[in-house]
This record gives C-alpha cells, sequence and structure tokens, in this order.
C-alpha cells in the first residue's frame, strides 16, 4: 500500500522533482540526470529528512525535500491538554536547546492571560535562554565541522555542552528536557551553587571557543568546502521567511530581542552579529559570534538580578509553590482546579514570537475561555529554513549539500512538529 | 527451539562436544566486546546517544569503537526517537538489511510504547513491527542507563549466542547485573 | 502603530472587502474577503508606506464545535469540563475554516493578522505563494491538516502524512488516536 517504497517513479514527489525544470524521463539511458535518494536515514541530515536530489553528473539541478517523518502531531495534542501540562512538549520541540522553548511557550501563554512573571523570573528567564542558545550553537558548530569532515570539533562542543547540561541539572532537574518555566514563572529558584557554577563556565568558554576556532577558521579545507556554498541573497532570504542566523548571515538585521523585545533585553546591552555574504562560511561566523554575545549577556544578568519572587502573584492563574499547597488550604484548591481543569484565559487569540537559537519560534493560540486551547499553532523556524534548501543548492556539488544542510541547522523535531 | 551455534561442520560429526562449545564460547566473547551500533537516531533520544557516544559516557571502551550508519556492518541497532508510522517503514527496512547476527534496543519510552505521544501518527511501541531485546526507560535515558542496556546486550550474547532474530525474547532484569569482566 | 495605519489604508482602498477589524492584547486582526485575499496581500507587500515583506505564518484553523453527548454541559465555559462543548451546532457548513495571515513589515518592526474564512468543500482560497515565497510549504500544511484547498498553488501536496492517508488530521471531528487501519505498519514477520 505504500507506494513510495513499490514504484518510486510514480509517487507524487518524483513528478514534483521532474515538473520543475523539464521533463526528461527518469529511465532514460542517454541521459545523464540522476535522481539520487538523500535518505531519511543518513548521518549528516540533521535528523529524519528526505532529499529526493536530481543530478546532472555530480551537479544538483533540482531538489524536494520531504519531511513528516516525526511528526507526532503536537497541535492536536495540545487541543486535549491544559496549557501546564503541554509544557513539556515544548520541550521536545527543538530538542538542542529545550530552555529557550519553553520560556517562549510560557511567553505565549502569559501574553494571552494578561499576566507577568515578576522581575527575577525574567532575570532567570533570559539567563536560561541564553545558556541554550550557546548550547545549540557549540551542537550546530560541532556537526557542521563533523560534516565537512573534522570530527575532532563535535567531541570537544559535546564536552562543553556537558559542562552546561551539569548547569541544567542542578538548576532544573533534567539535563536535557527540563520543563523548567511554568506560567507566571519558573519551577524553582536559582541558587548560589547554580550562580557560582556558571560563572566558572562563563570564565572558560572563551577559550573553549577560541580552540575550536583556531582549528577551523583559517583552516583551508574547511574555508573551501563552505565559501561560497550556498549562497542567498537578502532579498530571497527574507521572502522565503528565514530567520535567526539563517538571515543574519546575509546581512539583514532582524532580531526578536532587539526589535520585539521580551524578558529583560531592553535593560541589557548587546550587539546583533550580522555577516555579509550568505553563504554557509558566514552562517558559521555569526553563530560563533553570537556565543560570544550570549556570555556577555548572561554575565550582564548575573550582574543585575534582583533577589524576589518567582511565581506572579494571581492565584486562580499560577500553580503555588508546594509548601504551601501542603500547608494551606486556599492553595491546595487552587492547586486542584488548575491542575485538573486548567487556567482559563479569556476569549482572544494572539500571537507570540521569541528569538530561539535556530529562528523565530512563534506560538498562535486561539482561546475560548476553556481550560485547553481550541487552536495553538506552532510557528516553527526549521520548517521554513527547510524551505530554501531547493533554493540554495542549485548548481552545488552532491559533497557540498552536506556543508548546506549543516550550516543551515535544521532539528526536526520542530520543523516536523 | 533448536540452538543453533556458528555454523560448523564438525557439529554434525562430533555433536556438542568439548571443543565446539569452547569454541562458541571463545566466539561469544569476540562478539560481545565488538558491538557496532548502527544508531537509527530520529529524534530527542538521537543527543543522548551522541552523548554516549562522546568522551564524557565513552562508550567505544566497550567495543562500540565506531558507529556504523551502513545496516550491512553493524550488528545492533539502536532505535532512538518517536517512530511514526510513516518512518517505520523506514526503520523497517533498514532493520532487514543487516545480516543477522543482529540485536535491537529499543531507546527510551517512544519507542518502548509510544511514550507521551498516544496520538494518530506515533506507532505504539516499536514491538509492533520488530523484535526488540532491551528496552531502555527514560525520557530521555540517561547515557549511563544507555550503556546499562549495552551491558545486558552483551550479557545476552555471552549467554545465548545467536539465534534467528525474529525468535528474540527480551531479558527481564531479575536481580541487579553484576559487572564480571 | 503600522497596524492600525495598514487598517486604514485598506479600508481606503478595498472597502467592500475588509469584513472587520479587531483588538485583542494590543494585537490587530483585519478579516477580509476570501476572494480578494491575493490582491490585499499584494498591496501590502508593495506600498511604500507599509512594507510588509515577510509572511511569517499562515495556519487554518476549524471553528466546528463538536456536539456534546453528556447531558450536563448546558453552557460553553462550564468550569469543570475541560473541553469545549455545545449543545447545538452554531457554526454553518459555509464558513467551517479559517485560513489566519501572519504578516511582518521589517521597516516598522510590527506584526499584523488577517483572516479568512472559508466553507467546508467546494471553494478555495487564493494562494499567496507567489506573493511570499515562505507561504508556499505553510499553506500546503494547512492542506494537509484541514484539507483547505488553495488556488494556483504551484504544488499543493501533503507535507507531513504520507501521500497516501486519506484524512485530515486536525479536523475537529477526526480522533486524537487515528482511525485503525488508515495508517499501514510493515509486518513483523
Amino acid at each position: 500500500m505504500n507506494k513510495d517504497l513499490t514504484d518510486p517513479t510514480k509517487s507524487k514527489i518524483y513528478e514534483a522533482l521532474i515538473d520543475q525544470y523539464t521533463s526528461v524521463e527518469p529511465d532514460d539511458p542517454l541521459g545523464s540526470d540522476m535522481i539520487l535518494n538523500f535518505g531519511p536515514q543518513h548521518p549528516a541530515t540533521h535528523g529524519v529528512l528526505r532529499l529526493v536530489l536530481r543530478l546532472d553528473g555530480e551537479r544538483v539541478i533540482g531538489c524536494v525535500p520531504e519531511v513528516g517523518y516525526l511528526h507526532r502531531g503536537y497541535e492536536k495534542l495540545a487541543e486535549n491538554m491544559t496549557y501546564h501540562e503541554y509544557i513539556p512538549h515544548t520541550d521536545r520541540l527543538d530538542y538542542l536547546s529545550p530552555l529557550s522553548n519553553n520560556m517562549g511557550f510560557a511567553l505565549a501563554v502569559e501574553r494571552l492571560t494578561g499576566i507577568e512573571a515578576p522581575p527575577r523570573a525574567q532575570y532567570i528567564r533570559t539567563i536560561c535562554s541564553e545558556l541554550a542558545r550557546i548550547s545549540s550553537h557549540l551542537m550546530a558548530t560541532g556537526s557542521m565541522a563533523m560534516d565537512v569532515g573534522a570530527l575532532t570539533i563535535l567531541l570537544w562542543t559535546f564536552r562543553e555542552r556537558e559542562k552546561l547540561y551539569d548547569i541544567f541539572e542542578v538548576l532544573t532537574g533534567a539535563r536535557f528536557t527540563t520543563s523548567y518555566s511554568r506560567i507566571g514563572g519558573v519551577a524553582q529558584d536559582m541558587t548560589e551553587d547554580v550562580e557560582k557554577m556558571i560563572w566558572q563556565f562563563l570564565d572558560y568558554l572563551p577559550e573553549a571557543i577560541q580552540e575550536c576556532e583556531r582549528l577551523l577558521n583559517r583552516n583551508r579545507i574547511f574555508v573551501e568546502r563552505c565559501d561560497m556554498i550556498g549562497i542567498i541573497e537578502p532579498d530571497d532570504a527574507i521572502a522565503y521567511g528565514l530567520t535567526g542566523p539563517n538571515l543574519r548571515g546575509s546581512g539583514v538585521e532582524r532580531d526578536l530581542r532587539r526589535d520585539t523585545p521580551y524578558f529583560v533585553y531592553p535593560e541589557l546591552d548587546f550587539k546583533v552579529i550580522t555577516h555579509q555574504g550568505g553563504d554557509s562560511l558566514a552562517r558559521y561566523y555569526v553563530r560563533l559570534d553570537e556565543m560570544y554575545e550570549s556570555a556577555k549577556i548572561v554575565r550582564q544578568c548575573l550582574e543585575k538580578i534582583p533577589k524576589g519572587e518567582i511565581h506572579a502573584n494571581k492565584p486562580k492563574k499560577v500553580l503555588p509553590s508546594k509548601e504551601r499547597v501542603y500547608t494551606r488550604m486556599e492553595e491546595m484548591i487552587h492547586d486542584f482546579m488548575i491542575v485538573n481543569f486548567g487556567i482559563h484565559p479569556p476569549p482572544g487569540e494572539i500571537y507570540s514570537a521569541v528569538e530561539n537559537p535556530k529562528g523565530e519560534l512563534g506560538f498562535y493560540i486561539q482561546s475560548k475561555g476553556g481550560g485547553v486551547p481550541w487552536r495553538l499553532k506552532i510557528r516553527s523556524p526549521s520548517f521554513v529554513n527547510i524551505q530554501s534548501l531547493p533554493h540554495l543548492l542549485r548548481g552545488v556539488m552532491v559533497s557540498d549539500v552536506v556543508a548546506v544542510i549543516g550550516s543551515l541547522d535544521p532539528v526536526m523535531g520542530e520543523a516536523d512538529k | 527451539m533448536e540452538k543453533r551455534s556458528i555454523g560448523m561442520g564438525l557439529e554434525k560429526t562430533m555433536s556438542d562436544s568439548f571443543i565446539t562449545t569452547k569454541v562458541n564460547e571463545a566466539i561469544r566473547w569476540c562478539q560481545k566486546n565488538s558491538v557496532w551500533p548502527q544508531p537509527m537516531g530520529i529524534s530527542c533520544c538521537a543527543i543522548e546517544m551522541m552523548a554516549f557516544a562522546s568522551s564524557r559516557f565513552d562508550v567505544s571502551r566497550f567495543g562500540s569503537e565506531v558507529f556504523r550508519f551502513s545496516p550491512r556492518q553493524a550488528d545492533l541497532m539502536i532505535v532512538a526517537g518517536t517512530t511514526t508510522y510513516k518512518m517505520a517503514h523506514v526503520v523497517r527496512k533498514i532493520y532487514d538489511q543487516m545480516p543477522d547476527p543482529k540485536w535491537v534496543i529499543a531507546m527510551g519510552v517512544c519507542t518502548s510504547s509510544g511514550g507521551m505521544y498516544r496520538t494518530y501518527s506515533v506507532v505504539q511501541g516499536i514491538d509492533q513491527f520488530i523484535p526488540v531485546d532491551v528496552y531502555v526507560g527514560g525520557c530521555p535515558p540517561r547515557p549511563d542507563n544507555l550503556i546499562n542496556a549495552l551491558m545486558m546486550i552483551q550479557k545476552k550474547i555471552e549467554r545465548e549466542g545467536s539465534k534467528e532474530h525474529h525468535q528474540a525474547q527480551p531479558i527481564y532484569l531479575d536481580q541487579p547485573p553484576t559487572i564480571s569482566v | 502603530m503600522i497596524a492600525q495605519r495598514a487598517a486604514e489604508k485598506l479600508k481606503e482602498r478595498f472597502p467592500d472587502s475588509v469584513l472587520s477589524v479587531s483588538e485583542f492584547r494590543e494585537q490587530l486582526l483585519v478579516q477580509v474577503e476570501t476572494s480578494a485575499i491575493r490582491d490585499v496581500c499584494l498591496f501590502l507587500r508593495d506600498d511604500e508606506e507599509l512594507q510588509f515583506d515577510m509572511a511569517i505564518d499562515v495556519l487554518g484553523a476549524d471553528r466546528l464545535v463538536v456536539e456534546s453527548t453528556s447531558e450536563k454541559a448546558d453552557y460553553i465555559n462550564d468550569p469543570f469540563d475541560r473541553q469545549i462543548r455545545s449543545k447545538k451546532q452554531e457554526i454553518s457548513m459555509n464558513e467551517r475554516f479559517e485560513v489566519i495571515y501572519v504578516l511582518y513589515s521589517n521597516k516598522h518592526k510590527e506584526y499584523v493578522r488577517l483572516k479568512v474564512r472559508v466553507a467546508e468543500s467546494g471553494q478555495k482560497v487564493p494562494s499567496v505563494a507567489q506573493v511570499w515565497k515562505s507561504a508556499n510549504w505553510a499553506e500546503r500544511e494547512a492542506y494537509d491538516m484541514f484539507g483547505i484547498e488553495f488556488e494556483g498553488h504551484p504544488d499543493l501536496r501533503r507535507v507531513y502524512m504520507p501521500e497516501y492517508f486519506e484524512h485530515f488530521p486536525l479536523r475537529k471531528d477526526f480522533p486524537l488516536m487515528g482511525i485503525p487501519g488508515s495508517l499501514p505498519l510493515p509486518d513483523k514477520q
């Protein structure tokens, strides 16, 4: 019944591939066009992404990406669970920076409900988002270098990520899928041990990044494999909806932390990193420099962070802390109502976006006043970034396909939702 | 069920004598200490699998020196990540391409039972289309947990050797594993 | 505020097509007539003052309220029931689906949203895939999940579900666990 596996030439994806250019028979023995399946199981596709390439010898002349191998039904799930129950699901969207997704979702629901988290929680959220950005960019750099052939860099960046995992474990309780944010604040407070660990990590981070830079930035093989490969002009990048480091690598200065500020970014001093060129090397440089900027932001936050509450003071919408639930009657009733029946935001719809390491992560929530959302749409940056692959891959050779995908840095967990 | 040893013509003439059992044990010892995984990394568990392969929770000290992405060269398939119906055909195809003897680890709750995704597109457990040897719980399981699973596979190889994989029975943890070298 | 300015200019230029303008939490939502959406989008993109050059997202939504089988849910906002139910069908089949466009202007750094309503079957929405290339896959996703068809789309195929899947998953009458047998599994042997 799976027509894909039985007769590949009859499936619609091949029709899409052929119709884009001229109509050449795929079985033409005198033709030089070849159809190559860059399958879902591949070491370098950053997850389960399938590309069907049409090659003229070694050059790519057409490409049709196919996604959906990891479609888990997130949006349908959201219509059946309350906003608090959905927070662990947001971890698994961009699974390389789960803290960032948590904070984005909490911000969206808070904007819908009309509550605001207290200052200490906002500072903690900013710190978590920036640490998640460092973690994601380390992974992106490591895997791009590994795809191009420099296997050592991956092991070095993983060593740094393990240090970040230790910090997350003490702060949130889990290495990886943290579920740290709550509607109205964060789950637990940040203690002094965590602050000390973060300071130690920040002191060591520039040296670690410089170790990788020394091996890659002026390495002739790396530069030749990435320079002038996968070029996209600024106008095309805007038309394709690229966001994040991919857009900033083409020279367009768009960063939601500065343009539509949220959390405590208005009070912090940071630069928006852009590089001209639009090729894979420019995107790599953007990610590398953004790590230094993120470290700067975390330092400023740690110096300015005030003491105070971490939950907003709205009893019927915010989950109270556990000691109060076990000792006081009112909080126990609120906890029961919120966990079982959900917070009831007012009816309406909003769109709220944050700057994720991969691009702009947006949540469009339609609420009809019940405990569950009516419609939750996740605007995932990787889905939109992968859409520009046919444009980026025109005229490159097969071995450059891997470098381009690495520089675009897609994550299939959020592209497929 | 018939216990097949590694094809030896001697078996027929000498039928399970001292020499062939010792050779079997030696071969099993070689197999268990050089299990090369084929990482079917689909989603978040793949990141923990990569952490399990990198320097902190180094897996190459257990013999899994390289992760062979080509199924023809691997003997252990670690399915890491939520398997959807669309991906199930791909996983089955890769599994069929692996030569015997082969083993399968179902990493994480998504592969063991569908995990937190009880939806229309997620297969509720990969054992609906692949025989599984070890199930690892966790979302995602810590790399230490995955090392434990690898050690359980090693114990299974030592105990049972290779047989037709479709007759595979999962092993259960009755008591904590003892570390024996 | 560029969003208010955009709404005013749209009302001047397309007086019959702009059906309503609403605001919630300082975000503007303009409801537009379905057949005019492509002209409206071209105007928003090409006007020198407005310059909405990015289509951030195009999404579908279903307005069908599934009837409740229990006697108790007499009103929509029942605090002891999580699901939103109603005793009678209040949405007419002529406007079952909505398509919402989220647009962004890099010059003014602001969002504006447009909404159209479309019938369950028989009516097609003009596609804006030629206006912004990022709307291409987003419209494919709306087709895949709801069955909303877009007229003039270069390549309307399913994007998440396999090609042979016959249902539309995000519709309100499709169950969460799916329909048994709609997606085949390989044999266990």
